[in-house]
């Protein structure tokens, strides 16, 4: 078994999902997440809230770009699956796609211990 | 009694507590058979233990004093000249102490039980063994150990301080909880004996109320689940020994009281942001215990076990989900989430899936509930499953 994040993203900016889409959808995360809760395969999920703030190099804080992007991130998930098919196959039926978003399914990359101690041979 | 002649002589002497004890009852059944029972029993029992623990002091300090500075031992003994206090607020004082003891993550959690029923419910070594369903030697070997242990380990007999009873707390509750659900499930036909265990619990759970620290959301919520389970134990035995579904339990058998008390520290399990598995699972049993069947009754059971599958996972947790999942939105899209349980050793698992299969009127349920009826290892469990297949 490994983790995988699934990564939500819903519309942004004038098509953000209503309060009224909210009302409907967000009791859905739960049935689905206990789903993959009952396989023994859910790590953790959080969600986002909308709004935010950017802060850009030049040190300069914006209220986030989420009028020019046509996607937000909405929130994640981590799940525990055999391999990255095992793991689109738990994204099935997720809420997300009732309000056109999207699910990005992504392994986790290696971590520096971990690429230090394949360098050295270990 | 061991809770308080220990707060006296540590945790280091558990083994002759327990024998000053034991002798203190001893000379109750020899008296009280010639001379017929005291008006007070509990407060004769109390003076003998306090006269025996006052000689086991002074012939300690005569040995002390004469005999041990001739040999050079490691061996201490205690070594506080005082009488023990037996009023109401040492004997709980002294039980959370011990209870805390007991409670110590240095020692296997069956140990742990075992010891506060025998320290601390005065439990025989056999009625242990029954209640888990083993013998007497294996007890006393898990007994002994677990006291090693705490000896080695050095465990003080004080109420930990600060954060640090919080985190103790969680193993207490946890322990307290286990105990009761030994009496509850225990498969012993024993029915007394798992009641005194889910008592026993009940009574471990309200001691800690007693105390501003440990009388937290967590622990009410704890104490409300039980009380709702204990309500039912009535109602679901059967005459035969067997247990009675809920399904097909005669609701006026439920326990008013027990269910009222729950209700009560349910509500005190609510002052606070916190949602442990507890809150969660004393809100599913009370909803058990609602006897009118309200229409929402199942969804809500549904939504509460898909909470408590996301902070508390157990292949149990997952069947009953998907139970209430049948119950609120029906057998089809239960049988779809089922499916991908692959409990395949579980025999309730093929129960349910027989269920289900069966409330489509699909001839699987019969290959399902065969399976589970050779996964079944209790007679009782054996005897649901041969009445489910014959009624096909």
């Amino acid at each position: 078994m490994e983790e995988f994040a699934l990564v939500f993203r819903h519309l942004a900016g004038d098509n953000l999902p209503t309060p009224e889409q909210l009302k409907v959808n967000l009791p859905l995360w739960d049935d689905w997440a206990a789903g993959i809760a009952a396989q023994g395969k859910f790590v953790t999920t959080r969600r986002l809230a909308f709004g935010g703030k950017v802060l850009k190099a030049s040190g300069v804080v914006t209220d986030g770009p989420f009028v020019e992007v046509k996607e937000q991130l909405g929130g994640f998930m981590i799940v525990r699956a055999e391999n990255i098919d095992e793991a689109i196959t738990l994204a099935h039926g997720c809420p997300i796609f009732d309000i056109g978003g999207t699910v990005e399914v992504r392994p986790f990359a290696a971590t520096n211990q971990a690429i230090l101690a394949m360098e050295n041979g270990e | 009694m061991v809770a308080v002649i220990s707060n006296l002589f540590g945790l280091q002497h558990l083994d002759l507590t327990e024998d000053i004890v034991s002798e203190a009852f001893l000379q109750a059944a020899e008296s009280w058979s010639i001379k017929g029972m005291p008006d007070n029993p509990t407060a004769w029992l109390y003076s003998v233990a306090k006269h025996l623990t006052s000689h086991y002091f002074k012939r300690h300090k005569t040995f002390s004093r004469k005999i041990v500075p001739a040999l050079i031992t490691g061996q201490e003994g205690p070594a506080l000249p005082q009488d023990p206090d037996f009023s109401d607020g040492n004997i709980m004082d002294s039980q959370l102490k011990m209870l805390f003891a007991i409670c110590n993550p240095a020692i296997i959690s069956e140990a742990q039980i075992g010891l506060a029923l025998r320290i601390l419910c005065g439990f025989g070594i056999d009625e242990i063994a029954e209640a888990f369903l083993t013998n007497k030697e294996t007890i006393n070997k898990r007994l002994f150990r677990a006291k090693e242990k705490l000896r080695k380990e050095n465990v003080l007999l004080e109420m930990p301080r600060g954060p640090e009873i919080n985190n103790r707390l969680d193993n207490v509750l946890h322990i307290i909880y286990l105990l009761f659900n030994e009496g509850y499930y225990s498969t012993t036909k024993n029915e007394t004996l798992r009641k005194d265990l889910c008592v026993e619990a009940l009574h471990l759970g309200v001691l800690l109320t007693g105390l501003e620290t440990t009388n937290l959301p967590q622990t009410n919520a704890l104490i409300a689940l039980m009380c709702f389970h204990a309500s039912r134990f009535r109602a679901r035995q059967g005459g035969d020994s067997s247990l009675i579904l809920y399904e097909d339990q005669d609701k006026d058998l439920w326990d008013d009281e027990l269910i009222n008390k729950g209700e009560y520290f349910l509500a005190l399990s609510a002052r606070g942001p916190e949602m442990t598995s507890y809150h969660l699972e004393a809100r599913i049993a009370w909803w058990h215990c609602q006897k009118n069947d309200p229409p929402e009754k199942w969804g809500k059971i549904l939504q509460l076990y898909n909470q408590l599958l996301l902070i508390n996972y157990s292949p149990s947790v997952a069947l009953n989900r998907t139970y209430a999942l049948f119950k609120a939105k029906g057998a089809k899209p239960a049988l779809i989430e089922a499916m991908k349980l692959k409990l395949d050793n579980n025999h309730f698992y093929f129960t349910l899936l027989g269920e289900l299969y069966k409330n489509i009127g699909d001839k699987n349920a019969k290959a399902c509930f065969e399976k589970a009826y050779a996964l079944a290892t209790t007679h009782n469990d054996k005897e649901i499953l041969m009445r489910k297949i014959s009624g096909l």
